[in-house]
């Protein structure tokens, strides 16, 4: 689905879903070279219930115009600006972030905190450092940089496979996902990522959700528990046997930790 | 990004991923081996999880038609090895062909098709699916102008078969997949005579794999199954032809496969709509078996490789073969695509063709008792056909000869026997020729002896 919002068109999904006009609203914010597709079972599982859903395509990335940012506190501007355009009557509103998706959920809550009444952080890290040889191959437009970041994003289990979701590898569906990335989009994210302060924010009042992975590679859980230290209001989950990519390595798994904080 | 070719992500080896991918030890009881799954249904642990399940946003089995965990064992190892997203396994080859053309063809659609295809395939593109609207166009598969020039504006769809039937010709994938791109068409491959340990079509730039497993991913020719591979690399939305994955499907609740499901959109609707409402669906059985195979397919390849060469080399030097048709034959107008295409080997079918006709082959055939004389391919024993007194002993030898079936042509598919036996039992069919020469030439000279 597309949304114009200035001008500017945005690529979003739904959930298939159709809310009442004051239904809670939950946005879902993908992480480095994705896009919304990462959520689909989260989004259907909201939408299903009622929540207004729009699981985004950061600019640059899926089907939102360019070009893509490559500051975090940019990007969630750019959140705040689709939120206010598509969210006047919400009850609530919820943020669910991935990975860089993650940084831009806390940067919207240290800066409006306001606007946000809980947020949800599957695999993040703050700051946010990007290995120098993935940082080098992304600026290269290099696919290598692609073959490491889909590698290192999924556990051990993933590497031989045996997907929760039937006939499916998800191994291949995170390359095939990133391999649709236009040039430079890469290096703009990790960029952002690498540059992540939160030297500049106040503490954040927002309950929030972190869902760690015991093997992400890329946001290890240590990493997790440490931004829990940002946060007056906090809850950790730990998923077993899990990896970087928590939303199709363990779908049920990242539901069940969700329904019960988001909808409570 | 600029480095557009896709790639197989830094995982396993093919040898580990033959033996492994899709199946941990199983976490209840421990077994090693991937259990059987014989149940029709699956239990839901409540109303709402059943809910979840039926909206495809919770992970799980239902219902054996739609899924099961042994058949997810062995669709999730043939998307590994043949490096796409995901597939769907069916009753046959020939319905993961119907599945893969159904899932984005309608009534008014029409196939660009190489014309050395199996004739199942040949059957199914020319008569019955222009039953139901979809038409097809052959061309010759060498002849890139030919696809180009059978392309229409309602065309939806490329295919061909890695390995022509029954010429043998190599399909230039790269190649074609570059004209299939340039007109927004997806590239459908039938792999079935090389297996993804000879040629991963994806890689090449295919966008969709079909395999009949009753060949040698399963080698034992004890099931019938097949499985459609979704390369995740095509993108539906790049034009307007394929509402089926583009526009909400009314079908289920309106869901625009493309938009939710990305790279899976294709296979996620070829297994929500096409196994779901035309129901060929493997049984558990079946995919256990075919695993079975799997295990040891790179070790069965390089040996009916080695076997295939060795033996169609022998007969390409024998005085009673006319010619053999084998791409890993310098002789074969394709052996240098081949070397490019099919390093490790270019498959163990391939045919031949015997001097003296029709009554040649016949006596050939019943030469043989190595060989097993049936209609199939890529079994772990050697098989042997010859069409002209089998499949198609009705046809006179002109039509024969349009099909490019010559009256002496004979279809090797060749075994993991010791290749010595082959050659000698290949000897014996020979000496039956040759024996069938001195008749006939004994049964000419006689009136000639007579008059003189």
């Amino acid at each position: 689905m597309k949304i114009d919002i200035n001008g500017t068109s945005i690529g979003y999904s739904s959930g298939s879903g159709h809310p009442e006009a004051d239904a809670p609203a939950i946005y879902f914010i993908h992480g480095a070279g994705m896009d919304h597709t990462v959520w689909v079972m989260q989004a259907r599982y909201f939408a299903r219930h009622g929540f207004r859903v729009m699981a985004l395509d950061l600019p640059g990335h899926g089907k939102t115009d360019g070009p893509a940012l490559d500051n975090v506190d940019a990007m969630a501007d750019w959140l705040r600006g689709v939120i206010g355009a598509t969210c006047h009557d919400a009850s609530s509103i919820t943020l669910v972030g991935h990975s860089m998706g993650t940084l831009i959920c806390l940067s919207l809550a240290a800066r409006f905190a306001d606007l946000v009444d809980k947020l949800v952080l599957l695999g993040t890290s703050a700051p946010m450092p990007v290995a120098d040889v993935l940082l080098n191959a992304a600026q290269d437009n290099d696919h290598a940089a692609i073959d490491m970041a889909n590698t290192w994003s999924h556990s051990q289990r993933s590497l031989l496979g045996a997907s929760d979701n039937p006939g499916t590898s998800n191994l291949h569906m995170g390359e095939r996902l990133l391999e649709r990335m236009a040039d430079d989009v890469y290096f703009k994210d990790f960029s952002a990522c690498d540059g992540f302060s939160t030297e500049h924010y106040d503490a954040i009042h927002t309950p929030t959700l972190i869902i760690t992975g015991d093997q992400d590679k890329m946001t290890p859980p240590r990493a997790g528990m440490a931004v829990a230290d940002l946060l007056k209001v906090s809850e950790l989950v730990h998923l077993q046997g899990c990896g970087h990519v928590m939303m199709s390595e363990q779908p049920n798994q990242v539901l069940d930790a969700m329904s019960g904080f988001v909808r409570g | 990004m600029t480095d557009s070719k896709h790639r197989s992500p830094q995982g396993m080896g093919f040898d580990t991923l033959s033996l492994h991918a899709g199946q941990v030890p199983d976490p209840t009881t421990g077994a090693r081996a991937t259990p059987i799954y014989q149940s029709a249904a699956f239990v839901f642990p409540d109303s709402d999880a059943a809910a979840g399940l039926f909206n495809i946003e919770r992970a799980g089995h239902v219902y054996s038609r739609l899924s099961n965990p042994t058949n997810a064992v062995l669709e999730e190892r043939m998307a590994a090895l043949d490096h796409g997203v995901g597939s769907v396994v069916t009753a046959s080859g020939q319905a993961a062909l119907h599945l893969a053309i159904t899932t984005i063809l309608s009534a008014g659609d029409h196939i660009v098709s190489s014309r050395s295809v199996y004739g199942g395939t040949h059957n199914l593109l020319e008569y019955t699916l222009s039953r139901f609207g979809i038409s097809t166009t052959f061309v010759d598969p060498r002849d890139m102008s030919a696809f180009a020039g059978a392309i229409q504006p309602n065309t939806k769809l490329i295919f061909g078969e890695v390995l022509g039937n029954p010429g043998l010709e190599v399909l230039d994938i790269p190649s074609l997949s570059e004209l299939a791109h340039s007109h927004h068409l997806p590239l459908l491959i039938d792999a079935t005579f090389v297996t993804p340990y000879l040629c991963q079509p994806i890689e090449l730039g295919a966008d969709l794999v079909v395999h009949s497993a009753t060949k040698f991913l399963s080698g034992h020719g004890v099931v019938v199954g097949g499985v459609v591979v979704d390369g995740g690399t095509f993108d539906w939305q790049s034009s307007d032809k394929f509402p089926t994955l583009s526009e909400p499907y009314v079908g289920f609740h309106d869901l625009v496969f493309a938009d939710e499901f990305g790279p899976a959109a294709f296979i996620t609707r070829a297994r929500k709509e096409g196994i779901r409402d035309f129901g060929a669906c493997m049984a558990p059985m079946t995919a256990f078996q075919i695993l079975q195979g799997l295990e040891t397919l790179p070790l069965r390849m390089q040996k009916h490789v080695a076997n295939a060469l060795e033996v169609a080399t022998y007969l390409e030097q024998h005085d009673l073969v006319a010619s053999v048709s084998y791409p890993g034959l310098p002789s074969h107008p394709d052996y240098e695509l081949a070397q490019t295409m099919l390093p490790k080997g270019c498959g163990a079918v391939f045919s031949f063709e015997l001097k003296d006709g029709r009554e040649a082959g016949r006596a050939f055939i019943e030469g043989l008792s190595v060989f097993s004389h049936l209609a199939n391919v890529g079994d772990a024993k050697s098989l042997v056909i010859h069409p002209a007194s089998t499949t198609h002993h009705r046809v006179d030898e002109a039509s024969l000869r349009a099909a490019g079936i010559g009256p002496g042509l004979v279809r090797l598919s060749i075994g993991l026997e010791d290749s010595k036996d082959l050659i000698n039992d290949l000897k014996g069919g020979l000496r039956a020729v040759e024996k069938l020469n001195k008749q006939r030439a004994s049964q000419v000279a006689k009136p000639l002896e007579a008059v003189s």
